[in-house]
């Protein structure tokens, strides 16, 4: 049976405990894929149970009350998470954009290469290392917390994203949409501003939304920035109300109807950001 | 100061021309190049302004305590004795934990997803993961302090106490909150992670691999453990990014974790990490050498990720061939 | 046509140690060893074989040739059940390896794998060194000892050529080998488990003209202890090694029989046509 070979007689079929080991492992890569995606499930079938009751057109409205007042809302700490998200938005798109252009379009300059590392450096920083970093930058100076340094710290944590995205985005675009815009006698930077740049446009702007959507939900870095208020305030230069913090403050608090805004506020977050991140990834698979 | 124009004559139409020079002019586009790379440089001021911004805050303590700070214990606002030593502890074992259960499950998840799972039903429950990776720590932290803690004070640790009491690591009261639950949140939080850069290197691995150890006569099992044994370099890749990323977590991990610069021996005690003690001192700190302290306890946090995202880097670079969109999923 | 006016077949014939002889038409038929009756497979609604009847005998090489897409590949892959791998794969009819059928439902794939096997048109060694390549299969069978693996390790290597080359480097990556010799390697990983059949697909196509040819060496060495089935492009290659052809196009056999017989008196036009560079 072994062919000619009269040393070590290979077994026929296959080893019973093969076939239970291959039944073992694949069982347990299922398994461990419902472990993984379970606390998924879990969260948001809880968020609903404890936030949705909360949820109506006064929290959206009504500023907060103090504790066992009813009809407490998180009005100022939306609009301020707005305004946070904003300055920032403000700072790191246009920023972020150009940024991924450059490294798109003179992508083989030793700058971009220094630049690309950067990028990848700081998308790993600790999102509050960036908060005590612009405490340092801003509040320190100006004396007092302040909207627009929580606006600061956010861009920072939103650079590199929008960076890298636009990057892959623009270097996706043909090279034959810039040349053929130049052979017409365009100059390069038309080329790239009226040209490539649209191409790209959707790429870019699910990118930028990407970022802002994630920004939105940080806490870390507006503890030491833009503080918190319990009042109105859109005064880019006084402490501002934001919704993580917010959440943060009422789900410390000892008192449950605080507790309980603090899950509607959770619940609000996640719709803000997990929603529109997966309804950004959906589009993008579909432009793939 | 222009060259001189080329001499024509009357048969030569002239047509406004951008003459040669041999000085460069400032064109257009160089001012559009300029813009760009003015651009770029904001990036590398933000890293700069938070290497610098950090190391400026921390100088008093460093002054003050050296090395001391990352080997002392004490950690006293008052007395103004300041050691950093059970936070860095603090981080490292939460993460420590994190990792040892992140990994196996989330390498069984991404073995799965590209081995296993027929293509579409794969795509869904990849998306799903994505999704846990974009939760806000402060939704995890919600969830930890009010489903996690009390489900682990009153069925898990009571559990563990009983049958694993005999460690050290395992003794002590059933809080919920403290170590144990912190580094099972962690946990959570980065195995989507581990998942999707498991799973991009798992698809980059040609096909015939699998072919060849299966028409040898491998079972499925078996011909999945020749392509992770040909994934390990980027699989190892993929648990130190996820390191990187549990090491700088602070929401959920504050307000699980308890809370206390105490070193214990016990996962069932509460601690403290790098960032949580940042979040609960900072706004309160009491006076400049104990604020420089913190900003010292953010600069050491913000080295140590920053050597660890770079390794993690280099290493899922070298194991994706070099493919920026794929190490671009980590 | 008559014989003489295909010069391209004739030169394509010359006497090689093992190959096909004048009186293989006298020699006593071998024993059937791999057949096929009525075999059929769809890829979802395509059909990529329709209503396969033939017989590979023992101990020989069968070639198996055609125009590009006629299946070839597919009904090679078909005898050890590597379809599976591609879904939506429906078969029918029968396919044997001795005298067991391929496709019932109770059929041990994983054993049926063993017995049969497959070489592939790239060669595809594992990223581990050379050792581990050629020991893989015998570690699945549970054969730990390392003398023992040393053993067989060297036995395969020899037998497939290999040995003499690698024997300094074993511990070394098989990937820093060249393809001739990765291929090679691949073909001692078969050997190693004492399988029956070896089918190859393609296994010189993506090999320089020196490794083809010591491939093909290969081959006609091993076809005594193996029966061996080999898909092929290039006509000269089959006339070269095979025994037997069998002839596809668009997933039906047209024509199978000695290769010697095929190529120079075939029986159907679409084979002759086929053979004497007319279409595919």
């Amino acid at each position: 049976m072994s062919r000619g070979r009269p040393d070590v007689v290979l077994p026929a079929g296959v080893h019973w405990r093969r076939r239970v080991a291959n039944r073992v492992a694949i069982g347990g890569c299922v398994l461990a894929t419902a472990l993984v995606v379970l606390p998924l499930g879990l969260l948001v079938l809880r968020l609903l149970e404890s936030g949705l009751h909360g949820l109506s057109l006064g929290f959206f409205l009504h500023m907060p009350k103090p504790v066992g007042e009813p009809g407490g809302g998180m009005a100022n700490a939306i609009v301020g998470t707005l305004i946070v998200v904003g300055i920032g938005a403000a700072i790191a798109v246009p920023v972020g954009v150009a940024a991924g252009v450059y490294l798109a379009e003179y992508g083989r300059e030793w700058l971009s290469g220094v630049v690309r590392y950067t990028a990848d450096v700081l998308a790993g920083a600790p999102s509050i290392v960036v908060g005590v970093a612009v405490f340092g930058l801003l509040v320190m100076p100006m004396g007092h917390f302040s909207a627009l340094a929580g606006g600061v710290a956010l861009a920072v944590i939103m650079l590199p994203t929008v960076v890298r995205a636009t990057e892959e985005v623009v270097r996706l675009v043909p090279a034959s949409y810039r040349q053929a815009a130049l052979a017409l006698g365009a100059p390069g930077w038309v080329a790239t501003l009226r040209v490539v740049l649209p191409a790209a446009r959707a790429g870019v702007t699910t990118a930028a939304l990407l970022a802002v959507a994630r920004a939105s939900g940080e806490t870390a870095p507006l503890l030491f920035t833009a503080l918190g208020n319990r009042f109105w305030s859109v005064h880019l230069d006084q402490p501002i109300a934001t919704l993580p913090v917010m959440i943060y403050d009422y789900a410390r608090a000892p008192y449950s109807d605080w507790n309980s805004q603090a899950w509607t506020g959770a619940l609000t977050l996640l719709v803000l950001v997990t929603v529109l991140s997966a309804l950004m990834r959906l589009a993008t698979r579909n432009i793939r | 100061m222009t060259a001189g124009a080329p001499t024509r004559d009357a048969t030569m139409v002239t047509v406004r021309e951008r003459t040669p020079d041999t000085r460069r002019r400032w064109s257009a586009d160089d001012a559009f190049a300029l813009a760009l790379r003015l651009a770029s440089l904001a990036v590398l001021a933000a890293v700069l302004l938070l290497i610098w911004q950090t190391w400026l805050g921390s100088r008093p303590a460093i002054q003050a305590y050296g090395l001391r700070f990352l080997t002392g214990t004490a950690w006293d606002p008052v007395a103004e004795k300041f050691g950093a030593l059970p936070y860095v502890v603090g981080t490292l074992v939460t993460s420590g934990i994190a990792l040892l259960l992140a990994v196996p499950f989330g390498i069984g998840a991404a073995v799965f997803l590209s081995e296993i799972a027929p293509p579409r039903t794969g795509a869904v429950i990849a998306f799903l993961i994505e999704l846990l990776a974009s939760i806000p720590s402060i939704v995890y932290g919600l969830w930890g302090v009010f489903v996690l803690a009390p489900f682990l004070r009153t069925l898990v640790e009571p559990w563990l106490i009983k049958h694993l009491g005999f460690l050290p690591l395992f003794q002590g009261f059933p809080f919920g909150l403290g170590i144990l639950p912190a580094g099972l949140v962690l946990a959570i939080m980065v195995v989507p992670t581990v998942t999707s850069v498991t799973r991009e290197i798992l698809r980059a691995l040609p096909d015939s691999l699998r072919g060849a150890a299966l028409a040898l006569g491998a079972t499925r099992a078996e011909a999945i453990g020749v392509t992770l044994d040909a994934a390990r370099p980027g699989i190892l890749g993929a648990v130190i990014l996820a390191l990187g990323r549990a090491l700088g977590e602070t929401m959920a991990v504050t307000m699980l974790i308890g809370n206390t610069n105490h070193l214990s021996w016990s996962l069932l005690g509460p601690g403290a990490t790098m960032a949580s003690v940042i979040a609960n001192e900072f706004t309160e700190a009491v006076g400049k050498l104990h604020l420089a302290a913190l900003f010292e306890v953010a600069l050491v946090l913000f080295l140590v990720t920053l050597v660890v995202n770079a390794a993690a880097r280099l290493i899922v670079l070298a194991a994706t061939g070099g493919r920026r969109d794929v190490a671009g999923a980590a | 046509m008559t014989p003489a006016e295909t010069p391209l077949i004739r030169t394509a014939m010359p006497a090689r140690p093992g190959a096909p002889s004048a009186d293989a038409d006298n020699a006593p038929e071998p024993a059937a060893h791999l057949a096929a009756r009525g075999f059929g497979l769809r890829y979802g609604t395509h059909a990529a074989l329709t209503d396969i009847s033939f017989e590979i005998p023992e101990h020989r090489v069968t070639a198996i040739i055609g125009p590009s897409g006629c299946g070839k590949s597919t009904l090679l892959r078909a005898f050890n059940r590597m379809n599976d791998l591609i879904p939506n794969v429906a078969t029918s009819g029968e396919l044997r390896v001795g005298s067991l059928d391929v496709n019932t439902p109770s059929t041990d794939v994983v054993s049926l794998r063993r017995r049969v096997g497959m070489v592939f048109q790239r060669p595809n060694p594992f990223p581990q060194s050379v050792f581990d390549n050629v020991a893989f299969g015998l570690r699945l069978l549970g054969l730990r000892q390392r003398a023992a693996l040393a053993e067989r390790v060297e036995a395969s290597l020899r037998r497939a050529a290999l040995w003499e080359e690698v024997k300094d480097r074993l511990d070394r990556s098989a990937l820093q080998l060249s393809g001739g010799q990765q291929q090679r390697l691949c073909i001692a990983r078969c050997l190693a488990v004492d399988p029956e059949v070896l089918l190859m697909d393609e296994p010189a196509s993506a090999l320089d003209p020196t490794s083809t040819a010591r491939v093909e060496e290969l081959v006609l060495e091993l076809k005594g202890r193996y029966t061996i089935v080999v898909v092929t492009h290039n006509m000269q290659q089959a006339a070269r090694i095979s025994d037997r052809t069998a002839f596809l196009m668009q997933g039906r056999l047209v024509e199978v029989g000695d290769t010697r017989r095929m190529f120079t008196n075939p029986k159907e036009k679409l084979t002759e046509d086929y053979i004497t560079g007319r279409f595919g």
